[in-house]
């Protein structure tokens, strides 16, 4: 039953076989867990909950993590020990620190912009008429995939040569042409094109910074926007000094996780470019080196990078938390 | 299918990510289109002459999985071009397509569960499964057949320490210029049969005020591949097939004179304004241009010449008749004279992971020219290698040119040389610098970087 099945029924068969075993499985631990009782009994009980997660995770998430960093330390085949060598050649070679260059960039200009998008945009709708109108507007982008997003903004970009009369299809050189302009390729100018890769991820992530910034907004208690009514400040102080300090814990889990979401960026860079032109980061080369040059020891040094540079951001964004639910 | 050369290794990794996603997943969901192929009809059920096979024995009522990569609708010639043996021996081909072939087979192959056939696309992947421990050499008298219906560089390159692992079947002609008959008719243009023709005729165009050559690379994260193309068929004419197969296997630097002359001579096409990018564009358009959309221009008639293979005929519209008195069609890119007729392509190889006498009867059959002749009336864009083939069975304009070049005497095949280049160059390197160097870089620069990221 562990060979690969072929036909339909045989398909539904093995995945009915493999549905009763896990059944099987909860069973026995609901089992063993009713022979407990008293107190320790629900210690016992709640480790023998714990035990399939703990497991999972083991096999799933820890085992990987260790595996993957052994293997950064060996070279592209995964046999010959190579010491720090594939994490010099991310910080010395031409190409790889092209990769870093372009993944600063993001992550400095994605979670600050989306994040101040979303916060003005946010507090600019709020309490209007055409509120909800004008979420939904934003918050659109959102429920695209990101490969259907960058498909999207392919087209805006797309260039077709001034020739004759062949028109231009994308939006962007259109308005180029209209100005009287020559069609610009978008897509192969470095740095730019990196800008115009990371527009894309701001138009899907601003919604998520609205929405989630608009619900702190509208939890700031009324008396305190009142008192400060009476005072009499402007619209600048009233941003200043009582939404900003009220929300900014909210701020701090936005612009985090954007950070994260942006650090993994792969499927923007894969489907616009292929990470060609210079417009690679680390995720994406993580993917290339690992799967097309089958330089397994690269692709798991940038990795662990990638894992390393979401330590603190995540680190910080539990502290936050965590000072928050205390306070 | 855009390349039997360079894509499918592309595919294999793009598959790989997918596949480690699960278990579960590759439990429940591999395996493709399958069936039996003795409930198709009977078409073409000719008897043939069954001596050759049952020398193996009895084998009646055996069956023979055979697993591959190609699907629906291609698959369905391959079915009916097995029946004449069903009906001859008695035995059974049990048919499995499936389009994660290419990580499907080293998975199975490496888990114990390989099929007893095998139809690999790349002779990187034959060396891989053989790596594995799991493939069978050939049968002698498959081996036979090769020696007799094959060119010897086909041999070779299923051949691994001295053991010979599987016979050739299909294959594609990559040495084509795409051009249109009725524009070569009305501007009194010849299809010419040397580089210096192919120059001349260039310029020739260039004085009527068109821009010759249209060309595209772009190709997702395979961007690039069509450069690597160009530059072998040029190795192939600028040096000869030998020093091709010195740089191929890195017996001679990938930055040596050798490889800037043929690089540079690609250039002399690509990267002159004069010559590109025929309704697309200027040199760098090339590298925004996706593969299957770069010839189109000629049927706008804004573009003259495209190199591409055979398989290109499948991106022109449903209307546009693909034949010599048609609409496009395709001439042999020339070499250096009349008389050197290096040819670039890539092809399919059986490999077996079983030595029942029912399989080792197949494969045999496989490498014949019964079965070449049989599946080339069978098929529509379809060729082989095998010199047993007679050219007339094939049934398309365009296949029918592909089959007349590989079987030319004076021809001299090559496989696609980025194919056999370890990955980190062949899949990797050379694209993107490739693509570097259309949109800019120098030659030197570009050699330099490949030759640097080949493994040590």
């Amino acid at each position: 039953m562990f060979n690969t099945a072929s036909t339909t029924p045989e398909k539904i068969l093995q995945m009915l076989a493999a549905l009763l075993l896990f059944a099987a499985v909860l069973g026995v631990i609901l089992f063993i867990a009713a022979r407990f009782g008293g107190k320790r009994g629900d210690k016992v009980v709640a480790w023998l909950y714990l035990l399939p997660t703990v497991l999972l995770l083991a096999v799933g998430l820890v085992y990987p993590g260790l595996r993957t960093i052994y293997q950064s330390f060996f070279d592209a085949a995964g046999k010959t020990f190579i010491g720090l060598d594939n994490y010099t050649t991310i910080f010395s070679d031409n190409d790889q620190l092209t990769v870093l260059r372009n993944t600063v960039i993001w992550v400095v200009v994605v979670p600050f912009l989306a994040t101040a998008i979303g916060l003005v945009y946010a507090i600019l709708v709020d309490r209007s008429r055409f509120e909800s109108v004008a979420k939904a507007l934003i918050f659109l982008p959102m429920s695209i995939s990101f490969v259907a997003a960058s498909v999207i903004w392919k087209f805006m970009y797309e260039y077709r040569p001034d020739q004759g009369n062949v028109k231009q299809i994308g939006l962007i050189n259109q308005i180029i042409v209209w100005l009287g302009g020559k069609p610009v390729q978008l897509l192969i100018e470095s740095p730019l094109n990196t800008f115009l890769l990371i527009v894309v991820m701001i138009w899907i992530q601003a919604g998520f910074a609205m929405t989630i910034l608009s619900a702190a907004i509208k939890a700031i208690p009324d008396d305190i926007i009142e008192a400060a009514r009476l005072d009499g400040v402007n619209a600048w102080t009233m941003f200043r000094n009582i939404t900003l300090p009220s929300v900014q814990p909210t701020v701090v889990v936005v612009l985090t996780t954007i950070g994260i979401a942006t650090l993994k960026v792969f499927d923007i860079v894969r489907t616009m470019t292929g990470g060609q032109f210079k417009t690679s980061v680390v995720a994406n080369e993580f993917y290339s080196q690992t799967f097309r040059a089958d330089n397994q020891g690269l692709g798991a040094a940038l990795a662990v990078l990638l894992f390393i540079l979401v330590i603190p951001i995540v680190a910080y964004n539990i502290r936050t938390l965590r000072r928050s639910e205390a306070s | 299918m855009f390349g039997q050369s360079t894509s499918p290794r592309f595919r294999r990794a793009a598959l790989a990510g997918t596949l480690s996603a699960g278990l579960v997943f590759s439990l429940a969901a591999c395996g493709g289109d399958d069936s039996d192929s003795s409930a198709s009809t009977d078409a073409s059920a000719s008897a043939i002459d069954c001596s050759p096979y049952t020398k193996f024995g009895d084998i009646k009522g055996k069956t023979v999985t055979i697993y591959t990569g190609i699907v629906t609708p291609e698959d369905t010639p391959h079915k009916e071009s097995y029946k004449p043996f069903e009906n001859c021996t008695g035995a059974t081909i049990k048919y499995e397509g499936d389009k994660s072939f290419e990580t499907q087979i080293l998975v199975r192959a490496k888990a114990g569960n390989p099929p007893d056939l095998a139809i690999v696309p790349q002779p990187g992947l034959v060396k891989q499964l053989v790596a594995t421990g799991k493939a069978k050499e050939a049968p002698a008298e498959t081996a036979a057949n090769v020696d007799k219906f094959w060119d010897k560089a086909w041999k070779a390159y299923t051949t691994i320490d001295g053991k010979f692992y599987g016979a050739p079947l299909g294959a594609s002609v990559k040495s084509l210029v795409w051009y249109s008959p009725s524009e070569f008719k009305d501007s009194g243009y010849q299809v010419p049969t040397t580089l210096a023709d192919l120059q001349a005729l260039t310029d020739k165009i260039v004085a009527d005020g068109k821009k010759p050559w249209c060309a595209g690379i772009s190709s997702g994260d395979a961007t690039g591949w069509p450069v690597t193309d160009w530059m072998e068929d040029f190795m192939l004419r600028t040096s000869d097939p030998e020093t091709y197969d010195k740089w191929v296997n890195h017996q001679i630097p990938f930055n040596g004179p050798e490889a800037t002359a043929a690089l540079d001579a690609v250039g002399g096409y690509l990267k002159n304004d004069k010559y590109v990018n025929g309704g697309l564009g200027d040199v760098k358009s090339i590298a925004t241009t996706t593969f299957q959309d770069a010839g189109l221009p000629i049927t706008q008639g804004t573009c003259s010449l495209h190199r591409q293979a055979s398989f290109y005929a499948a991106n022109f519209d449903k209307g546009t008749k693909v034949a010599e008195d048609g609409d496009v069609f395709a001439f042999y890119l020339p070499g250096k004279d009349a008389n050197t007729k290096p040819v670039l392509g890539a092809g399919e190889f059986v490999v077996a992971f079983a030595d029942r006498p029912e399989v080792k009867a197949f494969q045999t059959y496989l490498s014949s020219d019964v079965w070449a002749n049989t599946k080339a009336k069978l098929s529509s864009g379809w060729v082989t290698a095998n010199k047993g083939l007679d050219p007339n069975n094939l049934t398309n304009p365009i296949d029918k040119l592909a089959g007349t070049i590989l079987l030319d005497p004076k021809a001299t095949f090559r496989f696609d040389g980025s194919d056999q280049m370890p990955a980190a160059v062949g899949s990797d390197a050379f694209w993107k610098q490739a693509t570097a160097w259309i949109t800019g870089q120098d030659t030197k620069t570009t050699l330099d970087n490949i030759e640097k990221a080949w493994p040590k």
